[in-house]
C-alpha cells in the first residue's frame, strides 16, 4: 500500500522506479508492493493533534496491569520510562551500564533545538520542520518532522520543571545559541554539557517513578533477544552481566531505546559500550532495518594517535566559528612544526573551495575534505598506519583578533580537554583535527506511531530511522529523543496497549522455552571456539574495513570488496574466537564477543544498503553520484524512498522493502554551499 | 615506556582478593591509562590469563563509569577521571598500583569494578523535583537570576563517580549529596520539596552504610569535576532547617 497523500496539499508526481541496480545478486527485492507508514492525512499541522486524539485510551485502573519493557536509560528510554511510570503502568527499564544515568547521551555537548523564537528572529514550528528536513536532505519522513519540531518547545518546558540548569540571560531568562546550518538562534544549552544535564532530568525524574513503585530497574544486564509469540514482540532474553544468570522477561509491549550502531566502525566518539545487539537481534527476527548506511561523520574530532586508540573524542564544531583549518601546500612540509610553514605555503582548503561558507561548510562537506587532503598525502600529525590523519584548525589569527583571553573565555574548556589528550597546547600550536563517525541516522523501520513492522515492538530515540533523513543537524539528536520518550511515544504506545488485555504467556511456553535456548547456545558457542584471537581484535579489523570502504566516501568496487573481506571476517570469527572465563561469572570478554559477532553482520548489511542507493545525499557519499565539481548529487527520481531491508535467513539474501518519501509540505531542493 | 602494575583481582564478590603483579612494556604516553589496561588485557588473553575486569564507557569523562584507585588515589595523580589521565603522567620504569574503589556502601563485584547502586537508592530518596511529563509551565514563566543558574549548573555537573567516597578516610558521600541538595536548592522549582529532599537523601545515605562527614575535604580534592567543599555546609544548613520545619 502506498503512503497515504496529503488532502491539504498538492502531491509532487511520485519517483521513478529505480533504473540503476548496483546491488544486483546481494539482494531480493520485495514482491509486495510499498510499506505502510500509517501517518495521518490532512494538513501537516493538524496531523500530530488529530492522530492523539483518534488514539485510544487505557483506563488508569487498567494501566497498572500492563507491562512494559524499555531496552536503554538514555533520553529516549530514560524520559519513556518515566512517563510511562507517571502515567501508572508497569514499566522494567533496563540497561548495560550499572546505573540509568551513564547511558551514552550523557556525552552529548552542544544543545538542544526548539522552535520557541525567544529570540524573535523568525523561528517557528513550520521553519524547524523546513531545516531538518533540509538538512536532512530530503530522506526523512515529513509527518514525523514536523512532530518533532511541534513537539519541541513541550521538551524545554519539562526540563526547566525538573530543574535542568540551561544557560540563562543576566534577567534570568532562558539564553539561545545558533548552530550549524541554521540562520535563527534556537539552540538550548548547558555550557557544552547540555546532553548530560537533560540525561540526569529524565534520570531524577526515572529514579523518582523507582521509588513510586512504577518502574523496576535491571542495571548490568543485557538484552539477547526478543521474545515472539504469534507474531507479537512480547518480552526479551537478557543477560545479568554480573551473574551471568539468563533471565526471562515477559511483557505486553517491548520498547528498544538501545541507541545508534556507530561502534561498528570501532573507532567512534560513542560509548565503548554502545552496541546493536538490542536492535540486530530484533532485526533477525523480521524487524525492518532501514537505511543502514546513512552515518554522520563529525568533521572536528582529536585524530587518531597510534594502534592502541579506544575511542574517538569529539570537540564541538563552535570551534569552527574562529579556527581556519588548513593543511601544507607541499607534502614535504607535513611533519614540519606547523609554525615555521610560512603563509604561502599553506592551502586553507575549505576557504579555497567554499568561499561563501569556507570553514563553516556542513559537517558532511567538511569531513569529506579533510579526508581528501589526507588521501593525497598532505595530512599532518602522526603516521598511523601507512599515512598521516589529521589537518591542522589553527587559532593563531583568531588569538592576535580577540586576544587569548577572548579565546580562552569562549573555549577554554575544550582547550584544556585537547591538551590533556594530546599533550600540546593549542594557545601555542594548531590543534589537529580530524572526522570521526559520531551518529547514525539509520535504524529499525518505524512507523508514524514509532512502532516497528513487528507487532508490540516500538522503537525510539537514534534506533529508529525516521526523524534525520540522510543527515542531521547539530543539537537535534537530543531533541529527537526527549520528543519520542516524553511526549511521542506515551500518546501511541496507549493505542496499542488498548488491546488488552493479550493472551497470556509464561516462560514455559514454546516461544519462549526456544528464545532462552538459542541466547545460552550461543553463549556456549562463543567459548568453546577457543581459537586464538580476541573479540577486540576482530572488531578492530571490522573497522578498518568499515572506516576505508564504507566512510565518508564509497564506491561501487569498494563496497563489493568490502561486502567480501567482511563474509571472510565472519568466516574467521566463528572458527578463531577466544574468549576466556565462563558463561555464569561477570565477563566482559564474552559480552564483547556476542557485540561483535552482530556488528559484523550489520556491517555487511551497510554495505549492501550503500551499494544499492546510488546517489549521494547527506552522510552518504557515493563517488559514482557528484557533481562536476565534486560535490554530492541526489537523485530524486530512483532513491527518494526508504530502504527497509528485512532478515535473509542465516546464509540467505537480505530483502529491500521501500517506503516512498511524499513531501507535500516542502519542495525538494539540491543543497549548494558554495 | 616499560611499566609494571600491581593491580587488585578478586574472582567475585565473596571471594578473597590479592594483589597481583605484571609487566607491560611498548606503553607510549599518548595512551589512556585504560587503553595500558587494553594492552595488558590482550597480553593476558594471550597467555590463557583472564582479562582484568574494569568498568569505563564513554571514555570522555563525563559518564562517571570508570573508577579506579591509582596509587592510592582516586582517578591518579590528576584532577580527572580515570579515562581522561595519560601515561604522560607516568614515567618509564614506574611501578603504578591499581585498585578498586574502598567502601563498605561500593562491594567489589569483580577486580576493579565495585557496585555504586547505593547512589541510586540516594537519588529516589529524594534527589529530584517532581514534574510529572506534560505538566510543566511555559518555561520562560519563572525567570532565574544568572549567577544562581550557572551556580545550580556547576553543582549539577557531578558525574557520580564515586571518588569522594573512595577519597574519605569516612566513606562519606556528603559532597554527592551536597552537589545535588545545592543544585536544586538554588531553583525556584527545587523548593516545595527542600526539606523532604534532604531528610530523605541523608536518611538514605545512612542507610546504605556511608559514614558522616568531618570536614576533610579529601572528597574535593579529588572531585574530577572539581565540585566544591561548601556544598556540605549548604546540606547541613538545609538539613537544619528541614529539621526545625518539623521533618
Amino acid at each position: 500500500m502506498a503512503t497515504t497523500k496529503s488532502k491539504g496539499a498538492d502531491i509532487s508526481t511520485p519517483p521513478k522506479a529505480q533504473t540503476s541496480d548496483d546491488a544486483h545478486g546481494y539482494y531480493d527485492p520485495a514482491s509486495a508492493p510499498l510499506i505502510d507508514a500509517k501517518e495521518p492525512t490532512g494538513p501537516i499541522a493538524e496531523r500530530w493533534t488529530q492522530r492523539k486524539m483518534d488514539n485510544r485510551l487505557v483506563n488508569p485502573a487498567n494501566r497498572r496491569k500492563l507491562d512494559i519493557i524499555i531496552v536503554g536509560t538514555g533520553l529516549a528510554g530514560g524520559a519513556a520510562a518515566a512517563t510511562l511510570g507517571e502515567a501508572g503502568y508497569n514499566v522494567k527499564s533496563f540497561c548495560y551500564q550499572d546505573s540509568p544515568r551513564r547511558a551514552h547521551s550523557i556525552a552529548a555537548q552542544g544543545g538542544i533545538n526548539a522552535s520557541k523564537n525567544y529570540k524573535e528572529d523568525g523561528d517557528s514550528t513550520y521553519r524547524l520542520f523546513y531545516d531538518t528536513v533540509k538538512g536532512g536532505d530530503y530522506r526523512s519522513r515529513e509527518s514525523n518532522v514536523y512532530r518533532l519540531a511541534e513537539v519541541s518547545t513541550n521538551i524545554i518546558d519539562q526540563c526547566v520543571a525538573q530543574g535542568v540548569p540551561f544557560a540563562r540571560e543576566y534577567g534570568g531568562l532562558l539564553d539561545n545559541r545558533s548552530f550549524g546550518g541554521v540562520q535563527v538562534s534556537r539552540t538550548f544549552y548547558a555550557r557544552g554539557q547540555t546532553g548530560q544535564q537533560l540525561l540526569l532530568g529524565a534520570y531524577s525524574a526515572l529514579e523518582r517513578q523507582v521509588a513510586a513503585g512504577t518502574v523496576s530497574t535491571y542495571t548490568r544486564h543485557e538484552m539477547l533477544e526478543l521474545v515472539m509469540v504469534d507474531g507479537k514482540a512480547r518480552g526479551i532474553i537478557a543477560r545479568d552481566m554480573v551473574t551471568g544468570e539468563i533471565e526471562t522477561h515477559l511483557a505486553d509491549v517491548v520498547v528498544l531505546a538501545s541507541g545508534g550502531y556507530g561502534n561498528v566502525f570501532y573507532l567512534s566518539t560513542n560509548a565503548m559500550g554502545c552496541n546493536v545487539t538490542a536492535t540486530w537481534r530484533a532485526h533477525r527476527k523480521g524487524a525492518l532495518m532501514a537505511n543502514p548506511c546513512y552515518t554522520q561523520i563529525h568533521p572536528t574530532c582529536i585524530p587518531v594517535s597510534g594502534e592502541h586508540q579506544s575511542k574517538l573524542t569529539l570537540m564541538s564544531e563552535s570551534l569552527r566559528n574562529d579556527g581556519r583549518i588548513w593543511v601544507p601546500k607541499s607534502q614535504e612540509d607535513c611533519d614540519k612544526d606547523p609554525r615555521d610553514i610560512p603563509e604561502e605555503d599553506r592551502d586553507y582548503y575549505l576557504e579555497r573551495i567554499y568561499p561563501a561558507f569556507g570553514n563553516l561548510v556542513p559537517r558532511d562537506i567538511a569531513s569529506r575534505q579533510a579526508k581528501n587532503m589526507c588521501d593525497e598525502g598532505r595530512g599532518v600529525g602522526p603516521m598511523v598506519g601507512d599515512f598521516r590523519r589529521g589537518v591542522y584548525l589553527d587559532f593563531a589569527d583568531a588569538i592576535a583578533r580577540l586576544g587569548k583571553d577572548g579565546i580562552q573565555e569562549k573555549y577554554d574548556n575544550l582547550f584544556d580537554m585537547y591538551e590533556r589528550i594530546t599533550g600540546e597546547d593549542p594557545y601555542e600550536v594548531p590543534m589537529r583535527i580530524y572526522p570521526a563517525v559520531h551518529y547514525v541516522m539509520g535504524g529499525l523501520w518505524v512507523d508514524y506511531n514509532l512502532q516497528s513492522n513487528i507487532e508490540g515492538l516500538f522503537v525510539t530515540g537514534e534506533a529508529n530511522f525516521s526523524d534525520h533523513g540522510a543527515n542531521r543537524l547539530g543539537a537535534s539528536a537530543l531533541m529527537q529523543g526527549l520528543a519520542d520518550g516524553y511526549f511521542v511515544l506515551p500518546n501511541t504506545i496507549r493505542d496499542y496497549l488498548a488491546d488488552a488485555p493479550f493472551d497470556k504467556i509464561d516462560e514455559s511456553h514454546p516461544a519462549v522455552v526456544q528464545a532462552r535456548a538459542s541466547v545460552e547456545e550461543r553463549i556456549n558457542t562463543f567459548l568453546s571456539i577457543k581459537g586464538t584471537r580476541s573479540a577486540d581484535s576482530y572488531h578492530k579489523e571490522l573497522g578498518h574495513i568499515m572506516w576505508e570502504f564504507c566512510g565518508m566516501e564509497r564506491s561501487e568496487p569498494g563496497l563489493r570488496k568490502a561486502i567480501d573481506m567482511i563474509r571472510e571476517l565472519k568466516r574467521e570469527f566463528w572458527s578463531n574466537l577466544k574468549v576466556l572465563g565462563t558463561a555464569d561469572s561477570l565477563n566482559q570478554s564474552l559480552e564483547k564477543a556476542g557485540r561483535v559477532a552482530d556488528f559484523i553482520e550489520l556491517g555487511e548489511l551497510m554495505c549492501i544498503d550503500a551499494l544499492n542507493r546510488r546517489e549521494s545525499c547527506g552522510g552518504h557519499f557515493r563517488a559514482e553520484s557528484q557533481t562536476d565539481e565534486g560535490e554530492a548529487l541526489r537523485h530524486d527520481d530512483e532513491f527518494a524512498y526508504v530502504a527497509a531491508w528485512e532478515f535473509g535467513g542465516e546464509d540467505g539474501q537480505p530483502t529491500l522493502h521501500k517506503e516512498e518519501l511524499t513531501y507535500t509540505a516542502i519542495e525538494m531542493k539540491q543543497r549548494s554551499y558554495k | 615506556m616499560n611499566l609494571t602494575l600491581k593491580i587488585w583481582r578478586q574472582p567475585h564478590a565473596t571471594a578473597e582478593g590479592a594483589m597481583h603483579t605484571y609487566a607491560v612494556g611498548d606503553i607510549s604516553e599518548d595512551m589512556s591509562f585504560l587503553e595500558m589496561l587494553d594492552v595488558l588485557n590482550e597480553q593476558l588473553l594471550g597467555q590463557d590469563e583472564e582479562p582484568i575486569a574494569f568498568d569505563h564507557d564513554c571514555r570522555e569523562g563525563i559518564c562517571g563509569s570508570c573508577n579506579l584507585m591509582i596509587d592510592g588515589q582516586a582517578h591518579g595523580p590528576e584532577v580527572t577521571t580515570s579515562c581522561q589521565l595519560h601515561m604522560r603522567s607516568f614515567k618509564d620504569g614506574d611501578e603504578i598500583t591499581v585498585e578498586p574503589w574502598r567502601s563498605d556502601a561500593f562491594p567489589v563485584i569483580k577486580d576493579l569494578m565495585v557496585d555504586r547502586s547505593a547512589f541510586d537508592r540516594i537519588i529516589q530518596a529524594g534527589g529530584y523535583i517532581s514534574a510529572n511529563t506534560g505538566s510543566a509551565p511555559e518555561a520562560n514563566s519563572v525567570p532565574v537570576p544568572r549567577d544562581q543558574a550557572t551556580r545550580a549548573f556547576n553543582m549539577a555537573t557531578c558525574i557520580g563517580c564515586g571518588a569522594c567516597v573512595a577519597a574519605c578516610p569516612n566513606g562519606s558521600a556528603s559532597l554527592f549529596m551536597g552537589a545535588k541538595i545545592t543544585q536544586l536548592g538554588l531553583l525556584p522549582q527545587g523548593q516545595p520539596e527542600r526539606d523532604s529532599r534532604v531528610v530523605g537523601m541523608v536518611g538514605q545515605h545512612d542507610h546504605e552504610g556511608f559514614g558522616g562527614c568531618t570536614n576533610i575535604g579529601e572528597c574535593t580534592a579529588a572531585c574530577p569535576k572539581e565540585i566544591p567543599l561548601d556544598v556540605i555546609s549548604q546540606l547541613n544548613k538545609d538539613l537544619r532547617t528541614a529539621i526545625r520545619n518539623g521533618h
